[in-house]
């Protein structure tokens, strides 16, 4: 089959996110059951899970989820680990045989540490030493793809419904704090494994419906700063934008959502005179990492959560809230079919981002924090 | 005829609609199904539960009612009928709208009656009791759109750009001023008595259908717009 820029296909997406602010952990078949709901927004071409908190027993290790297409990509793949990493635990990733989802690649858990001796001569830190190690065997091992890559966090994802991608990888059989969800309908390019959302780089990871007209413009950029837009579909680049946002610049997510989907000049002229100078510089600064085109994307991190629209609002959200749960997705129904009463409902504008994090007085959200 | 939703997709649910002739329908534990009674006319629909996109799309006639709130693209290219929603509305509420009414007691999203246009006797009319999102009436031709903003604390009741590329119809805010981006390529005016007059039905339907008081709308002012078309409309997004 043709894969990811070898085809076009002209052509929505589904979107759906938990988040339990208290800490308390919501297990996997939830967020399934959610998006299952809007099956009509995809077509079968991808479906995909990012899970935080998920790992407490490793929450200091590197999750390292790999596909292999062939023992020999994973041979070379495994070599490379040895050299930079300490693995402390490997297996193939538990799942479960489902009608609508076929044609799996070998698809691996590493749980890592960086070896102490490598990661100092490299005078970098963590983060950056597995950022690069994942840039590395993604555009230089042939068949390898390390598609999540954070600590006590996971994506899961393939071809297929995003309810039968869920029930593949036996979700229920985790819990987290935060979920994210997406149902894919590829509109530019085929479906495949590597390809369905989220995607993700260390504990970033992003699930998108919609279409980036600037996507060249942002992969240019990036690419002077080590990435490598390897996947020729669009969403990959916004995970690198956000890393070299956040990590690279220490741009906060606010600014970091103003950069991405900034005001119009029209719209910022009659901010207030400190607000202004403000936008006007993320957005001189930052050209090149305006994402133009319609776009809403949750964006999941350690410790919370961000759903963000494009400035025209060009793709549906609605976000609700019940007690200490958030709910945001593409529509409404996903949110009422796994919690049908809810406190508080509304539509978020289009640049807005709505941020939601983990409670910190709380001790379960101490815990989960400890981690970082 | 009552139809329990739960387990029904959007074909099982309108082939039972249709079923029923004229007679009136209830649907319960409705949760996202998308087309809800589009192209229908002449009957009587009520729906409990968060109905899916594109309801109503190509109404005929006939009223769709909805305790709870409706998604996106309600009453796509409408053409006669009523639909009511007792909450909330997504974005492109009235989306090309060319004939009946669309009344919505909360908000609704981005871009509500965009492309509504009017031929003739078909006007068509849209009612948001709440606020509204940006772009309310972009590229609007024709009908008229009524934003009350009640129970709502922004003087305003709209996002930006308001009437973007509208080049015929009328929207009426009911706002303490006008949107501060104000789009030189419409004119504006405050609403005089004939004004009130001509809007004093759909006010009147509004307060009948979700119990509001008249008293209430009557405490702030509204103001009157319409394309201005000595200056016409140009390009937001790119110059020429």
């Amino acid at each position: 089959m043709k894969k990811e820029g070898q085809i076009r296909i002209p052509s929505g997406c589904a979107l759906s996110g938990i988040f339990s602010k208290n800490g308390t952990p919501v297990a996997g078949d939830k967020i399934v059951t959610s998006i299952a709901v809007m099956h009509d927004r995809s077509n079968g071409l991808g479906g995909g899970f990012a899970g935080y908190g998920i790992y407490p027993e490793f929450q200091d290790c590197f999750a390292l989820h790999i596909f292999y297409e062939t023992s020999a990509a994973r041979q070379s793949c495994e070599e490379f680990l040895d050299q930079h990493f300490e693995i402390v635990n490997l297996s193939k990733i538990p799942t479960k045989k489902v009608a609508g989802v076929i044609d799996e690649p070998q698809i691996w858990r590493y749980f890592a540490l960086p070896l102490p001796h490598k990661l100092a001569a490299s005078q970098l830190d963590e983060k950056e030493y597995v950022a690069r190690c994942v840039i590395k065997v993604n555009s230089e091992i042939s068949g390898s793809y390390i598609f999540s890559s954070g600590k006590n966090m996971g994506v899961f994802k393939a071809v297929g419904y995003p309810e039968d991608v869920g029930e593949f990888y036996r979700l229920e059989e985790y819990e987290g704090y935060c979920w994210t969800a997406h149902g894919r309908y590829p509109t530019n390019t085929p479906g495949w494994w590597g390809g369905a959302h989220p995607f993700s780089l260390l504990d970033y990871s992003i699930v998108h419906n919609g279409e980036i007209s600037s996507y060249d413009a942002n992969r240019r950029w990036v690419e002077m700063f080590g990435y490598r837009c390897t996947l020729q579909t669009d969403t990959e680049v916004i995970t690198y934008i956000f890393d070299y946002l956040l990590r690279r610049q220490g741009l906060t997510l606010e600014e970091a959502a103003h950069v991405v989907a900034a005001p119009f000049w029209s719209t910022i002229a009659r901010q207030l005179p400190e607000d202004r100078e403000a936008y006007t510089y993320l957005r001189n600064v930052f050209s090149s990492l305006l994402v133009t085109g319609p776009f809403s994307i949750l964006f999941g991190f350690e410790g919370g959560l961000m759903a963000l629209n494009d400035r025209l609002k060009l793709r549906s959200m609605v976000a609700a809230e019940k007690g200490d749960l958030f709910y945001v997705a593409s529509e409404e129904c996903a949110i009422r079919a796994v919690e049908p009463e809810l406190d508080r409902l509304w539509a978020p504008r289009g640049g807005e981002p709505v941020i939601v994090r983990l409670n910190k007085k709380k001790e379960g959200a101490e815990k989960l924090c400890q981690c970082q | 005829m009552v139809i329990q939703a739960e387990l029904l997709d959007f074909q099982a649910i309108n082939e039972a609609i249709r079923s029923a002739g004229n007679s009136p329908v209830e649907i319960h534990g409705c949760c996202g199904q998308r087309y809800i009674g589009d192209g229908l006319a002449d009957q009587q629909v009520e729906i409990f539960g968060t109905p899916g996109n594109a309801l109503g799309a190509y109404l005929n006639g006939g009223t769709i009612l909805v305790h709870g709130n409706a998604q996106d693209a309600v009453g796509d290219t409408m053409n006669e009928g009523l639909i009511c929603i007792d909450g909330l509305s997504g974005d492109a509420t009235g989306y090309s709208m060319r004939g009946g009414s669309i009344f919505v007691h909360g908000n609704v999203g981005y871009r509500a009656g965009i492309h509504m246009k009017e031929y003739g006797e078909q006007k068509p009319l849209l009612v948001v009791g709440g606020t509204a999102g940006s772009f309310l009436g972009e590229y609007q031709s024709g009908g008229t759109i009524l934003v009350l903003g009640l129970h709502s604390k922004d003087p305003v009741p709209v996002n930006n750009f308001c009437g973007m590329g509208m080049y015929g119809g009328r929207i009426y805010l009911r706002a303490e001023h006008l949107p501060s981006d104000f789009s030189s390529r419409l004119t504006s005016r405050p609403a005089e008595e004939a004004d009130l007059k001509e809007i004093q039905p759909a006010l009147e339907q509004f307060c009948r259908l979700f119990g509001e008081s008249m008293e209430e709308i009557r405490k702030k002012p509204f103001y009157v717009i319409t394309p201005n078309s000595s200056s016409p409309y140009q390009q937001l997004y790119a110059a020429k």
